[in-house]
């Protein structure tokens, strides 16, 4: 089998804050009902998370879970991991009706590291990024200049974004852009 | 620009992040309905000034369905409520009603 490469296989742009494109991360859409016990049990047992509430992410080590509408998540778990996951989810979920599915490939995941990591976002979002209105712990969907993104901080000075892969060069071109020197806005500092 | 509620998602977004689907409560006619009404079905559309139903959808963030209540002279938002209804619930009327008094849209007011 071939060898699987991310979309931009790990690239980095030193600018004001660092872009760094995650590399390959296990990706798997979960669809059900998020009220269900077995739901519950499903997510705890892939990622060691509890189910997050609404616009909630539960993140613990490489593996998280992300509430991405009412009745879909998102579960991260390292690359090699994605097809134990799926087993797990699937012999947890069996007997519900529910849809899970390996997305790793399908979509990229970058990450904006620096003290104006806020700043970078806020360029490109139609959010609200000042600290109290969005804070660790919080995913968002929303548009990143003309394509669907989401993102959420993994602490004070780390964001993680995620889109899908076919605009993976764009949302890198983007998010460089931001982050270049002379570019600061102090909005957040 | 409108601010929208997604009231599946709770999210408070602008208008980028949703698209619009065109006049909300259509009664549907197909097959076997007579022609008057599947003409109006598919052609005769409300174009209101002021109160104005409509359908949007969250495409870039949780990606539902949902109805919106707006004014189409001061882009003010009612309200948004769910998509699995026929008619807007009463507290959505009452809100419209409070601001725009006698207010009607097709059967509703």
């Amino acid at each position: 089998m071939s060898n699987a490469i991310s979309a931009l296989q790990g690239a980095v742009y030193q600018g004001y804050v660092e872009v760094r494109e995650m590399g390959l991360v296990g990706m798997i859409t979960l669809r059900g009902d998020l009220s269900s016990a077995k739901m519950k049990k499903a997510v705890k047992e892939a990622c060691g998370v509890d189910l997050p509430g609404q616009r909630e992410i539960a993140v613990s080590g490489d593996k998280g879970a992300a509430w991405m509408s009412p009745d879909e998540l998102l579960l991260m778990v390292p690359y090699e991991g994605v097809a134990d996951a799926l087993a797990v989810v699937e012999k947890a979920l069996s007997g519900e009706h529910f849809l899970a599915v390996n997305v790793s490939d399908a979509r990229a995941v970058f990450q904006l590291k620096g003290k104006a990591a806020r700043e970078i976002i806020a360029k490109l979002c139609p959010v609200d990024m000042t600290p109290g209105a969005f804070e660790p712990g919080m995913i968002r969907r929303t548009r990143m200049a003309q394509i669907a993104a989401a993102f959420w901080m993994q602490d004070a000075d780390t964001i993680r974004v995620v889109c899908f892969r076919s605009v993976a060069e764009y949302a890198f071109n983007l998010l460089k852009d931001a982050a270049e020197p002379g570019g600061e806005t102090g909005l957040f500092a | 620009m409108l601010i929208l509620e997604c009231p599946y998602c709770g999210v408070k977004g602008e208008e980028t992040e949703f698209a619009g689907g065109g006049e909300a409560h259509l009664k549907r006619f197909g097959p076997e309905s007579s022609d008057d009404d599947f003409h109006a079905y598919l052609f005769k559309r409300e174009n209101p000034k002021g109160v104005h139903l409509e359908r949007w959808r969250h495409t870039n963030g949780c990606g539902k369905w949902f109805h919106a209540a707006r004014n189409t002279v001061t882009l003010e938002v009612y309200g948004t409520y769910s998509a699995q209804t026929t008619e807007p619930p009463k507290d959505i009327k009452d809100k419209i009603s409070a601001k725009v008094p006698g207010w009607s849209w097709r059967e509703f007011s």
